[in-house]
């Protein structure tokens, strides 16, 4: 780790000057990935600045029935929110199923969002990495893959996004809000990520030096019959294989609204909008599920090892969709 | 706003254990280091330095947190309890008393994060927080009871490689069961969430479930 | 429990009795200090460069610039470290492993090895330096691939014969009415204690002095003795407290880097592995593949066994994983061949790690024993009960004791087996499948000789000192209560010093042969020092003490096959949509010699079985063949279980005591492993139906294995 200068800011704005959107300086939130990063020799920042202490922890109701998450706030205190717990049950599933206490006692929610890949390749310095060192090659391909991308994924990079609070919050429609030194911005979920295609460095949409400072949840009346499920190689304490958030409406045997996610199979949390197509206006059963599951599994592009991933997500949308079907009818 | 000159320490105070320490810290020293290295506090184990084990968990403002991804600059103005910080007059808190008497170790090197991380999950608990195996996470459910398999999910960031986890777990269920539920720490080191009280505060959850 | 009457004073003994720990406290409170964790003034840090390629050799290292940047003091790598002789035989009887004979030439024999060590006032500028070291190699083509039928692979003998065969092993095949023919597999294992090796080396009037974790000062100051030419006692080792070892926690680079360092710097130096190093230099478990050959008549009895294993071992160092071996104590046949060969890959030296050689070979075995009873269409406990062998099936020696069906009976009259349907996957609860499975096991007992000194205080306590290690399996508080029996006194009267090469030669915590080795000899002192002991005489300032040497005894011991036994239970849930599997319960009841500590002893069958659940759902070190190096070397790749994975688990025992050792003891830190993965994959197929032969049952094996029946 190399020497590096850190500030403490108080507010927003001097969060900004301080990074003064440097290449070389980042802000440190919760510490949990960048710190471990940085030990790696993967982040070599000159300079930290430190935000956990800026006055954005809040998660509050919006007036339209809504939810505002301020992007300090840590996933502890996401989790056991209330009203999180009530109207958006799979995103405390999620949040709950990630890492482990200490670890979300420390990270934030704006942090969780710009987590970097787990990627064995990725953290380890002395191997090829198209994603930390451009044009170098991505061993993934031809090597270990067995927990990589079979949605979305390119032959530069088949990393996968770890996060499982992204995956609820995705299936959600949430909106991540921002601060430049131009001013503020904001951007849906979905369009946060960018695609892998020849640039898999390149991993956000959010401008130099931005700063997240909130997500927002639109009203969603069907997130409260919801779930989040992840498989991982053991039962606790390890990065999903495959998760899913899901979240159904049913009314007399027809699904009305479905909201699904996936997690652990692309570079960024994904949106299963094809199987929600299917899903909408088509009778709730196990049929249904199974055939909404293949319409966005149609896309997968399995490599020699992960093919896996295409049965377990199959299985998972029907498992999951069939508890959730069985809830709404109870 | 230009920012200042460039500097790579820091002169900062941590409070540890109730006791205040100044020192100059290299702002790549983690909070283990500091304690490890600079304070003589070796109770807080470094087991992998990078989050993976939880053997450096103490606890800041009363919650647990794993110090080897905790920056010691970063960490000034916290109040960081230590597992040489949990017993009273020579008085060892419940949970060491119950790995103790349960036999809740073997080598003893993953053990303070252990201990540290059970009086949180204690904590947690009786703050109303839900895990991923609470079978319905909504409010109006209620806690769940402490069941063995609620500790073990709550615990499970603390690794043991010597297996010590049967007698852990009936360890961490025995100190729960004695410890009073509004009292899980001791009094002078823990609080369970820090300098928030807004809506985000589990007690305030509690109250309004 | 035993009653002694002495003087007319009954005394009560203490072993067999449970006792909490008599460094419990210090361990609660963080008092306890490990070896990283003793303070010297003027202490500097070593951090350790290693090599990126996995063949090859170091052209340069780049150390100019390195030495200029802030706080380095020094940079050792080949061409200015200090020689060392690595032309001897150690303790254990073998040369050492020439990875731990640091920057003795610019050879590159696997990714991973040391090529430097970086030496600053903090660690902090010790890591930054050790990273921005540029070192130069000529790469070389490597070969890491670990195949099943390697052409250079070849037969080598450990502490038993390579190759061991009686009976015309294809027509016994031909022969029976049933036969078992399968390949199994278990991946590379790392040990990893929670506690890195680390060791602080520095020179104090004329002495080395070295405080390191490790599992015998005594091995560990022989080998640096002979190392670096120095007279044995002009060395110290200490080693007081210790986190876990299983076999890692030998001579390894960090204290000969450490000693080096701080001969060449005349200050104290401490060189602690990160987590991401003990990979490729703390040792290993090998992989194994291994074939099984079984074939009995059509009752079950067993004509033909054949156990053919297969591990690695690196190119400069023979180290052989002993998997064929159990089936040499277990099971008798009129054919019965067992082989253990070692391919030499361009990978660091394997070593002993938790059970070696039982811990694999017993899932193959123990599985394919559960295949042979399937087929038979006889209940598992019972095929083992007709293969029962009244002598050792190859030695030919009589068992010293064989308390297997002993084992199996109370096992299975606690685990409810009797009520078991034998057919697979017809268990549900809601989306889980559910299955029991069972597996033998056993471990050799053994002692080895030892010396310890025990002194009667003037205080009229007594004090023990022997040079054993307590890397957490409670040997401490074992000697402790075993004295106390000995001298015929409450054991807190008894303080039991350890961890110290000053206090003369002593085994290793190794081989389950730790405490019964130590016991020994604390119980031939402290006997003749009560003898000595008048009663009501004065005991003078310094003490009375009498010291004990086993040797002759332990030589004595009379050749038999001595082993410890056990019957493993598992029940499992597998979700075939998910391919989860989870153990639901465990149950071992082992017959074990005489337990000294209950308490800390169900610690150590536990933990063995835990460690079983670990290897047969978790554990598993991932190579990347296009480097040489490991994928996920950390403990969020390699994953050993975690509280959650970890439910209820059971450990008993039955009376067993060992009829030729003072104490009775045989040894307990190794057979909880033993059996345990075979019980849980045994498990899995009646379950499901599907037979995992390939360790470990990871979720994506369940899910391309096929579709369970339901």
């Amino acid at each position: 780790m190399k020497e590096f200068d850190y500030r403490r800011a108080l507010d927003v704005s001097g969060a900004l000057a301080l990074l003064d959107a440097d290449p070389d300086a980042r802000f440190l939130g919760g510490g949990t990935n960048l710190v471990d990063l940085m030990k790696a020799g993967v982040e070599r920042p000159a300079r930290l600045v430190d935000v956990r202490e800026l006055p954005l922890a809040g998660v509050e109701s919006t007036a339209d029935g809504g939810l505002r998450i301020g992007a300090t706030a840590t996933n502890s205190d996401l989790a056991a929110h209330p009203d999180v717990r009530r109207r958006y049950p799979a995103l405390a599933q999620a949040v709950l199923a990630g890492a482990s206490g200490q670890l979300r006692n420390m990270a934030t929610v704006g942090g969780n969002l710009l987590q970097r890949t787990r990627c064995g390749y990725f953290a380890d310095v002395t191997k090829p990495c198209n994603k930390r060192v451009p044009g170098s090659g991505c061993p993934a391909v031809g090597g270990e893959h067995r927990n990589h991308a079979v949605l979305g994924a390119s032959e530069h990079c088949v990393a996968v996004h770890p996060s499982d609070m992204g995956v609820a919050l995705t299936a959600f429609d949430a909106v991540v809000s921002y601060e430049t030194a131009d001013g503020p911005g904001e951007l849906p979920i979905a369009d946060l990520y960018l695609p892998v295609g020849d640039t898999p460095h390149r991993e956000t949409a959010l401008p130099p030096g931005a700063l997240i400072t909130g997500v927002t949840l639109p009203p969603a009346p069907t997130a409260a019959n919801s779930r989040y499920r992840k498989v991982r190689e053991r039962a606790s304490y390890a990065f999903a294989i495959g998760s899913i958030a899901a979240a159904l409406d049913v009314r007399d045997g027809v699904v009305r609204d479905a909201r699904l996610a996936f997690g652990a199979v692309a570079s960024r949390p994904w949106r299963a909008r094809a199987a929600e197509r299917v899903l909408t206006g088509a009778p709730a059963d196990a049929g249904t599920f199974a055939a909404a599951a293949d319409a966005e599994l149609a896309a997968a592009k399995p490599l020699p090892h992960n093919g896996y991933k295409v049965t377990l997500m199959r299985n998972l949308v029907v498992a999951v969709l069939t508890e959730l079907a069985e809830e709404a009818t109870r | 706003m230009a920012p200042a000159p460039t500097s790579t320490y820091s002169a900062i105070t941590l409070h540890i254990n109730g006791e205040k320490h100044t020192l100059s810290v290299d702002h790549r020293t983690t909070l283990l280091d500091a304690l490890r290295e600079r304070l003589d506090l070796t109770g807080t184990k470094k087991g992998c330095d990078q989050g993976q084990c939880g053997a450096c968990t103490v606890l800041l403002d009363g919650r647990r947190a794993v110090s080897c991804l905790q920056l010691a600059v970063a960490a000034e103005g916290r109040e960081i309890t230590t597992v040489e910080g949990l017993a009273e007059d020579g008085r060892l808190h419940p949970v060491q008393q119950a790995f103790l008497d349960l036999d809740g170790y073997q080598c003893g090197y993953c053990t303070p994060g252990q201990i540290c991380s059970a009086i949180a999950v204690i904590e947690e608990h009786a703050a109303g927080w839900p895990s991923a195996v609470t079978e319905d996470v909504r409010p109006e459910a209620g806690p769940p009871p402490l069941t063995d398999d609620e500790i073990r999910e709550r615990m499970s960031g603390n690794l043991c490689r010597c297996g010590a986890y049967v007698s852990i777990v009936q360890a961490v269920s025995r100190a729960a069961a004695t410890t009073p539920a509004d009292r899980a720490g001791t009094g002078t080191t823990t609080r369970a969430h820090g300098a928030d009280t807004d809506s985000t505060d589990p007690h305030g959850t509690e109250a309004a479930a | 429990m035993t009653t002694t009457t002495t003087g007319g004073a009954t005394f009560k003994g203490a072993v067999g009795s449970a006792h909490t720990r008599v460094e419990g406290r210090d361990k609660v409170t963080g008092a306890a200090r490990y070896a990283g964790e003793i303070p010297f003034a003027r202490l500097a840090h070593g951090w350790f460069v290693l090599s990126t390629v996995a063949r090859g050799r170091v052209r340069s290292v780049e150390d100019g610039p390195v030495l200029g940047m802030p706080g380095v003091v020094a940079v050792l790598h080949h061409a200015n470290a200090p020689r060392v002789d690595t032309d001897y035989v150690g303790l254990l009887g073998t040369a050492p492993d020439p990875t731990a004979a640091v920057f003795q030439h610019d050879r590159v024999p696997h990714a991973g090895w040391p090529v430097a060590l970086v030496v600053a006032d903090t660690s902090e500028q010790a890591r930054e330096a050790a990273e921005a070291l540029v070192v130069h190699y000529e790469q070389e083509p490597h070969d890491v691939t670990f195949a099943a039928e390697h052409p250079d692979a070849y037969p080598l003998d450990s502490h038993g014969p390579a190759v061991a065969e009686k009976g015309d092993l294809e027509s016994e095949l031909a022969a029976s009415a049933v036969v078992v023919d399968a390949e199994y597999t278990t991946p590379e294992e790392h040990h990893n204690p929670m506690e890195p090796h680390a060791a602080t080396a520095r020179w104090d009037g004329g002495r080395l002095e070295v405080v390191d974790s490790n599992q015998g000062t005594m091995w560990v100051a022989g080998e640096l003795a002979n190392l670096f030419s120095l007279d044995p006692a002009s060395v110290r080792v200490r080693s007081e407290h210790v986190g876990g070892g299983f076999g890692s926690k030998g001579v390894r680079a960090h204290q000969v880097a450490a000693v080096m360092a701080a001969t060449v710097l005349r200050r104290p130096v401490r060189v602690v592995m990160t987590r991401r190093q003990m990979f490729s230099l703390a040792g290993y478990r090998s992989p194994t593949r291994q074939r099984l050959r079984l074939g009995a008549d059509a009752g079950g009895r067993l004509r033909a066994l054949e156990h053919r294993s297969l591990s690695l071992t690196s190119t400069v160092h023979e180290f052989i994983e002993t998997a064929a071996g159990p089936a040499r104590t277990m099971y008798d046949a009129d054919a019965h061949h067992t082989a253990n060969r070692v391919v030499r890959l361009d990978v660091p030296t394997p070593t002993w790690m938790r059970a070696p050689g039982e811990a694999p070979g017993s899932f193959a075995l123990e599985s394919a024993f559960d295949e042979l009873a399937e087929r038979c269409g006889l209940d598992p406990i019972e095929l083992r009960a007709r293969n029962e062998p009244a002598l050792g099936p190859v030695s030919g020696l009589p068992f010293s004791g064989r308390n297997l069906l002993a084992c199996f009976r109370e096992g299975a009259r606690r685990f409810g087996w009797a009520d078991r349907d034998p057919r697979p996957g017809v268990r549900r609860d809601g989306r889980w499948l559910l299955g029991t499975g069972t597996a033998a096991a056993s471990f050799p007992a053994g002692a080895a000789p030892s010396t310890a000194a025990v002194t009667a205080e003037a205080d009229g306590t007594f004090t023990v000192r022997i040079n054993a290690a307590d890397i957490g399996t409670g040997a401490r508080t074992a000697l402790t209560l075993v004295a106390a029996d000995a001298l015929e006194t409450a054991p807190e009267r008894v303080r039991v010093r350890i961890g110290d090469s000053d206090f003369g030669p002593a085994f290793i915590a190794g081989g389950s042969m730790g405490t019964r080795s130590w016991a020994w000899a604390v119980t031939a002192a402290a006997e003749e020092l009560l003898e000595r002991l008048t009663p009501g005489a004065a005991i003078p300032p310094e003490g009375i003490t009498v010291r004990s040497d086993t040797t002759e005894a332990v030589g004595a011991l009379a050749r038999k096959e001595r082993h410890s036994f056990g019957a493993q239970f598992a029940e499992v849930a597998v979700d075939p949509a998910t391919g989860e599997v989870r153990v639901r319960r465990m149950l071992g009841i082992f017959a074990a010699g005489r337990i000294v500590n209950p308490l800390t002893a169900r610690g150590q069958f536990v933990g063995g079985m835990t460690w079983g659940i670990s290897m047969a759902l978790h554990e598993e070190a991932v190579r990347d063949h296009a480097t040489g190096g490991h994928y996920g070397a950390d403990l969020a790749g390699y994953h050993v279980a975690a509280h959650a994975d970890v439910p209820s688990v059971e450990a008993d025992w039955i009376e067993d005591p060992d009829p030729d050792d003072p104490v009775g003891i045989k040894g307990i830190g190794e057979i909880g492993i033993v059996g345990a993965a075979a019980a849980i994959a045994n498990a899995v197929w009646h379950a499901t139906g599907v037979r995992h032969r390939h360790l470990p049952i990871r979720p994506d094996r369940v899910l391309t294995a096929g579709a369970p029946s339901a």
